[in-house]
């Protein structure tokens, strides 16, 4: 019996999928509740993941959010471990009343410490802390086959490399043991920078790195060529004195979207008005103001459902790295966006360092990322990100697979070199409709 | 009074274990558990996150000659109860229950046996001490006999039916007796189920639990909505309603 699962489908809301058995791990130490019938199985968290790495069409869906238990918390020298389908949040609200922050967070807290490792996430201070995969101690891995793995650097450390950034395709992530980062303060000090091409965002961005933790450019897709790139460089730090509150993360979404918004909403003219005011909307070159967490990371989160905006069709997000000396690529993509007439609501720059991720398939790597999310609006859209995609390959790029649900097994292959090695390490049992597509797989 | 001794039967289930949540800082806890290693891991995070003492008694609950022990060690763990939380349960497949009546019998005696006979032993025991609270976990389900789970429903009546006569009886004693029906809930007993606006959280559950124990409510529907459109269905003529096959 398969019944289409909306409650199981990936934010981007698509493709859609339907799982042909959904089961759910109600705590680490289960055993193997699945029988060879039930191969390709693949885990679902929070189904934050815009495209189809969370997504099993025809395969069985095991879910972890139950699985949520903590371990072990060691608020002296700041070392959690817990089940993998805590969400950053609930981690969080434990760990920020002592003093202890996590090293890497990601656009939103609704998303799973698994699928933190799975998708190895990065944040706004890569160019500090690398990805989150960095900060992981160790992790257990069951195998399809009911083995169990304590995998660390130096235990199972091909395992260990292979899963974090593996897209959930090597087992299922129990527990994940991670080391945490001392904060004083929840407050951020930020300086936002108003910049008027990518040039200049580019060199304030580089010129952060070294002063701020937390580095980002907020960039306005639809100026016109001449201003492509003027946007926002907001950057922060913690504060040194103040307090650990967790107030603000327990508050519910001010609003959420009840229904699939119509199509008109997010039309290019009324991005481009948004975007055109939000850019005036700072009128010195620099404004300075104390922030807390919550909105400084997850202004999305005060916004329930908000991918529903998007309408019926669903949202597109594009996300690409390419190296630093690459930088006419970004320009030349943003140029192609505004010609084609395609208005992204929101559109994000940031540089990614030089701390290698202990992941094979890690998607973050020393460049220049932008990421872009979009109303999807079908074949001649998609024709464009094909020759998007050429620009990002030929410039020695990469496409990010956790907002992906187009990319080519070509783009596939040249953005990830370490996939030959990474498929010694697949569970045969495991498998993602992204997977199948990227390596032109039958069920 | 906010309740510190409390004790969990059935502490794996999802609803139980986001109800202990609700009182963690200071609180001791007794879980009653089938699964030790799990129970102990539940013990390990209420721990952490602020409990005080965290006991486990492991036990099989279909096993009804072990109940008087397990409210004995319970008894013996803490100086007194202030709050039981009744929640032990299975959700049976009604598709194999309708051809099996053998599975159909052994789900309803754990629903239903084994659930009033824990909540009376307990319930005798909080009217001994002559103060506590006891949580019975029934469900919406019990409200009428549906043909897509009328034996776990049946269940869930005789549950609802036998707390109602408790709390009567107790109420003399200062001992109360809550009744909880949820509706549907986002649970790994139902992760087969596709998920509808009509599905709660446990935590959404679990915080109307904490404020019906706060303000001593008899019996609540959780989430609220389920109060009418429950009456609804209970007035509805059997004609229709089987008609309904809901």
């Amino acid at each position: 019996m398969t019944k289409r699962r909306d409650d199981l489908a990936s934010w981007g809301r698509m493709p859609q999928a339907t799982p042909k058995r959904v089961l759910a791990m109600p705590w680490s130490g289960q055993a193997p509740m699945w029988d060879n019938d039930d191969a390709p199985m693949l885990a679902y968290g929070c189904g934050r993941s815009y495209g189809d790495v969370c997504l099993n069409n025809g395969g069985t869906i095991v879910r972890t959010s139950a699985m949520s238990l903590v371990q072990a918390f060691d608020a002296e020298y700041g070392v959690i471990r817990a089940e993998a389908g805590i969400t950053l949040e609930q981690l969080l609200r434990l760990t920020i009343p002592r003093g202890w922050f996590l090293p890497v967070v990601p656009g939103t807290r609704y998303v799973t410490i698994g699928g933190a490792v799975a998708n190895d996430i990065h944040g706004k201070n890569h160019h500090r802390r690398g990805t989150f995969g960095c900060h992981v101690l160790r992790f257990e891995l069951l195998r399809s086959d009911g083995t169990r793995y304590v995998c660390s650097p130096t235990e199972h450390a091909d395992l260990f490399r292979a899963t974090i950034g593996g897209l959930g395709l090597t087992g299922i992530i129990t527990w994940v043991e991670v080391q945490l980062m001392p904060i004083a303060s929840t407050s951020i000090n930020v300086d936002r920078v108003k910049v008027r091409s990518l040039d200049e965002a580019m060199d304030v961005l580089e010129e952060s790195d070294e002063a701020f933790e937390y580095t980002v450019t907020w960039i306005d897709t639809t100026a016109s060529e001449r201003l492509a790139g003027r946007g926002h460089v907001i950057r922060g730090n913690h504060a040194h004195d103040g307090e650990c509150s967790t107030a603000s993360l327990s508050r519910p979404p001010r609003i959420t979207i009840p229904v699939e918004a119509p199509e008109w909403l997010l039309h290019r003219s009324t991005v481009g008005l948004f975007n055109t005011l939000y850019h005036h909307r700072q009128q010195a070159r620099h404004s300075r103001f104390v922030s807390d967490i919550v909105p400084f990371f997850w202004p999305l989160d005060a916004i329930g459902s908000w991918n529903r905006l998007y309408g019926a069709r669903g949202m597109l997000q594009y996300q690409f790295v390419v190296p630093l000396s690459e930088r006419h690529a970004v320009r030349t993509i943003l140029i192609e966006l505004r010609r084609a007439g395609i208005a992204s609501f929101l559109g994000v720059l940031k540089t990614f360092g030089t701390i290698a991720s202990p992941g094979m398939m890690s998607f973050p790597r020393p460049g220049i990322t932008l990421s872009l999310d979009l109303a999807n609006q079908g074949a001649a859209m998609q024709r464009l990100f094909d020759r998007l995609d050429g620009l990002v390959i030929d410039a020695g790029g990469a496409l990010y697979p956790a907002k992906d649900s187009r990319m080519s097994a070509a783009t596939f292959r040249a953005s990830f070199p370490g996939l030959t090695k990474f498929r010694h390490y697949l569970d045969p049992a495991f498998s993602s409709t992204f997977w199948r597509r990227v390596t032109q797989e039958p069920l | 009074m906010n309740p510190t001794n409390i004790v969990i039967v059935g502490a794996t289930s999802a609803i139980a274990r986001a109800i202990a949540e609700r009182y963690l800082t200071g609180s001791s806890f007794v879980l009653v558990a089938r699964d030790a290693d799990r129970a102990s891991a539940i013990a390990d995070d209420l721990t952490i996150r602020g409990a005080a003492i965290v006991s486990i008694v492991a036990a099989d609950l279909a096993d009804l000659a072990d109940h008087a022990r397990v409210v004995h060690e319970t008894c013996a763990a803490m100086p007194s109860i202030d709050l039981v939380v009744i929640a032990h349960g299975v959700l049976p497949e009604q598709d194999r229950c309708d051809v099996d009546p053998d599975y159909a019998i052994a789900t309803f005696s754990l629903n239903a046996d084994s659930m009033i006979s824990i909540m009376h032993r307990f319930v005798n025991q909080l009217i001994d001490q002559r103060q506590g609270t006891a949580v019975v976990i029934s469900s919406v389900a019990g409200e009428r006999g549906r043909a897509s789970n009328y034996t776990y429903g049946a269940a869930k009546a005789a549950v609802t039916a036998y707390a109602s006569g408790l709390r009567a009886r107790a109420a003399a004693y200062g001992v109360r007796v809550i009744t909880v029906k949820p509706g549907f809930v986002d649970t790994p007993m139902t992760s087969h189920l596709p998920k509808n606006p009509l599905f709660a959280s446990a935590d959404t559950v679990a915080a109307n639990v904490a404020a019906a124990v706060r303000r001593g409510t008899a019996s609540i529907y959780a989430p609220w909505f389920w109060r009418p459109v429950m009456a609804l269905i209970r007035i509805l003529p059997e004609k229709i309603f089987m008609k309904l096959k809901a």
